[in-house]
């Protein structure tokens, strides 16, 4: 069969089904057949896994794919074949495009290109208010139906209260699909461009106070109190959002969070330049909060690891800073960042950070994904954790090279990336 | 005073965007060279040659008068072509970016481009992708070193140095320019320097600036060398940072008043244009402590060095250096 796939010898990491030994891995029609040594295959495709590292295929629950709107920057096709790339299996789009996707038929309009394109599961969020405006709730039902996998107006906050609090309360019917929030007060975030501080009264740029987060995600975990709706903060960048985080948890909240690689290893300092490839939202941040969030990865605070991709043209990034848009374009080196940011400090273990890039984020967007459980879609990525390499932005199948790590050496390169059985992307 | 030796000092810089990372010598060096330039402006023809055959481009996205009358001058002075490229509408809005402008002249056969703009930054984007020297006339609330250092121009003018001067800067500090180059030149060449404005006016983490700040004008005017009194912006006062004018003046203007318990040898400066009777009133602006106007005067000589060292860079460096 065309979806059979042997992979021996490598180091399997399985966190959900706390797999770490050197095993092979069995697919078979597309579908995990089981971890072990004692295959029989006859027959079977073969790869040879030896000295590398075999996981469930990575998940990337934030990355902007532009389409429908914005193909000139990417599209549903350039973001996949981008994805595949990067070592992900799945990867969750975000609704602010050109019209949002706040209905089902875009939901199923994101589905069909995605089959097209044939490289990773895409996924997509719906929109929680019509047209992204705050105003209207959208119809989260049928959206969910189509296969929406949660609701954020991502890219805006939800700014009104009683909004939020009706969109919370609304979705709790649906049971467990998740309500994300780019956490963002707006009459506090200004017109800021930066981190507020230091950095930016000497550049003479606007600021955007850390409160602006800090205060949204306070706000809507009270409302979740009262409604016990799966909420998840969006790339959270602040010490102080943090400390609202963990203390949610330990209440027992059904509270989730991501960070991204740019607020584990760039600081507001980057901008010193007007380097516009280092403006991105949330702005970034202190050493002090990098600490925070890596102390929060450590204890096991932070759900998962995304990219929030965001990819904008050369000469959209060419303008003033107050002018060119927010965003990085990371999708494609994400992984070897996590291992910049993460591992070679010590700051958690393997395991500890593909179940943060495997079984955590499905369980947040409630898939059946993320681990080698007899069953599940055969979705893989073999990496080689030692073999160095630099970043080259000219190499990306995305369209865009807004990415400031260009030029980074970095440490951990995706080999294979195997989805439901069928080899996607290898680096040969 | 000259701390500066011409003799071993060599101007590298090809660009002028501003006075954060420029030593306290390279900044006494623009000064002493404005000193040279001076006096071509009082004799009966005013004109040197330096700059022949160079073009000297105003390009400004922004309303000012006396910045580019004064920076034309300068380059009349210097015998550089002038061109004006006055822009009302942000590059954005117009459909041309700021550098597919900027590469524009530069196809024309520029030289020098002198910019203002309303984005911190621009100055910046445009010296790294032209190869013409770029001089900040005032980016968004990031730098005006022009106007900073003609201002340490005229103390240095009046009072022999700036070492060890008291001097308190008053007004809208978060959306100046003008207050962050002052800040950088004046506590680089050794002055005391007070912020003084309402905590409305302040920017974020101004406490970690080298200055002191204070909130009453009344409790350090009688200790101060010199007063730069800012324009209060309300193109940049959307946010209405204080609730009336009246209650601004009442805290902050310079009134005759307040003069009296100032030094009787206080220096007054503005940078213009002056909103008369907000932060000072007409009979200070117009007393015998003002150097207002001897600011104004002051800027051609200093504009006159900058372009001038930064051609001469371009010249010696070529692209090496920027």
């Amino acid at each position: 069969m065309a979806n059979d796939l042997l992979i021996k010898n490598g180091r399997v990491i399985d966190p959900l089904n706390n797999v770490n030994k050197v095993a092979d891995v069995l697919i078979r029609n597309g579908v995990f057949a089981g971890v072990g040594d004692k295959f029989n295959a006859n027959g079977v495709k073969v790869i040879d896994a030896t000295g590398k590292f075999v996981t469930p295929g990575l998940i990337d629950i934030h990355v902007h794919f532009r389409e429908p709107g914005d193909e000139e920057e990417e599209t549903i096709a350039s973001g996949s074949a981008a994805a595949v790339r990067g070592g992900f299996t799945s990867v969750v789009a975000m609704p602010n495009t050109d019209p949002p996707i706040d209905n089902a038929t875009s939901v199923e309009y994101v589905h069909r290109m995605a089959r097209q394109a044939r490289k990773t599961h895409v996924y997509t969020m719906g929109a929680i208010t019509k047209n992204r405006a705050g105003e209207q709730l959208s119809e989260m039902g049928l959206m969910r139906q189509a296969g929406a996998v949660g609701f954020t107006d991502d890219g805006s906050c939800v700014q009104n209260a009683a909004v939020m609090s009706r969109a919370l309360k609304y979705a709790s019917m649906f049971g467990d699909v998740v309500v994300s929030q780019h956490c963002e007060e707006a009459s506090l975030a200004g017109k800021g461009v930066m981190n507020s501080g230091y950095q930016s009264t000497i550049l003479g740029l606007p600021g955007l106070d850390r409160l602006a987060e800090e205060m949204i995600i306070w706000r809507d975990i009270q409302l979740v109190k009262k409604t016990a709706t799966p909420y998840h903060v969006q790339h959270v960048s602040t010490a102080g959002g943090i400390k609202i985080i963990r203390e949610a948890k330990q209440q027992g909240l059904p509270v989730t969070c991501e960070v991204t690689p740019h607020h584990l290893l760039l600081t507001e300092q980057c901008v010193c330049d007007y380097d516009t490839n280092y403006k991105v939202n949330p702005p970034l941040r202190t050493e002090d909060d990098i600490n925070a969030l890596k102390q929060a990865v450590r204890d096991g605070i932070v759900d998962a690891l995304a990219s929030d991709h965001a990819p904008h043209l050369q000469s959209e990034k060419e303008l003033e800073f107050l002018a060119a848009p927010f965003g990085i374009a990371s999708l494609e080196c994400a992984f070897a960042l996590y291992i910049k940011a993460l591992i070679t400090p010590g700051v958690i273990d393997w395991p500890q950070l593909i179940a943060m890039m495997t079984c955590r984020p499905a369980g947040i967007i409630h898939i059946n994904k993320g681990s080698m459980t007899a069953g599940v879609q055969g979705d893989v990525t073999i990496f080689d954790p030692n073999v160095e390499y630099i970043v080259d932005a000219a190499q990306f199948k995305s369209k865009s090279r807004n990415c400031p790590y260009n030029g980074w050496k970095v440490k951990g390169k995706i080999e294979y990336t195997i989805v439901q059985g069928e080899v996607r992307y290898s680096s040969e | 005073m000259k701390t500066a030796d011409k003799t071993n000092f060599q101007w590298t810089h090809k660009h002028l965007l501003g006075l954060k990372d420029l030593s306290a010598q390279e900044i006494e060096f623009i000064l002493d060279t404005a000193k040279g330039f001076e006096q071509i402006s009082t004799r009966s023809i005013k004109k040197a040659p330096p700059l022949r055959g160079k073009v000297v481009v105003n390009l400004f996205f922004e309303d000012s008068t006396r910045t580019r009358t004064s920076f034309s001058l300068a380059a009349n002075r210097l015998s550089a072509d002038v061109v004006e490229f006055t822009m009302k509408t942000s590059s954005v809005s117009k459909g041309e970016t700021l550098l597919d402008t900027a590469r524009n002249l530069e196809a024309m056969g520029i030289d020098i481009v002198v910019i203002r703009h309303n984005a911190g930054g621009a100055p910046k984007l445009l010296s790294r992708s032209i190869s013409a020297c770029v001089v900040n006339a005032g980016d968004g609330y990031n730098e005006h070193p022009t106007q900073a250092l003609l201002d340490c121009y005229t103390i240095r003018k009046q009072l022999g140095t700036l070492k060890g001067k008291k001097i308190a800067i008053v007004g809208d500090i978060a959306h100046s320019r003008v207050a962050r180059s002052n800040i950088w030149a004046m506590t680089k060449l050794g002055a005391e320097v007070t912020l003084v404005g309402p905590p409305t006016l302040m920017p974020s983490a101004v406490d970690k600036l080298p200055v002191k700040i204070s909130y009453s004008l009344d409790d350090i005017i009688g200790e101060l060398d010199a007063i730069n009194m800012l324009r209060i912006q309300f193109e940049r006062m959307a946010n209405n940072p204080f609730p009336s004018v009246r209650e601004y003046s009442h805290y902050f203007g310079l009134t005759v008043d307040r003069m009296k318990k100032a030094r009787p040898d206080m220096l007054v400066m503005h940078p213009g244009p002056i909103n008369r009777g907000l932060e000072m009133e007409s009979e200070v602006a117009d007393g015998p402590n003002s150097v207002i106007l001897d600011q104004v005067t002051n800027g051609i000589a200093v504009r006159m060095a900058v372009l001038y060292l930064v051609s001469q860079a371009n010249q010696i460096v070529g692209q090496v250096k920027s």
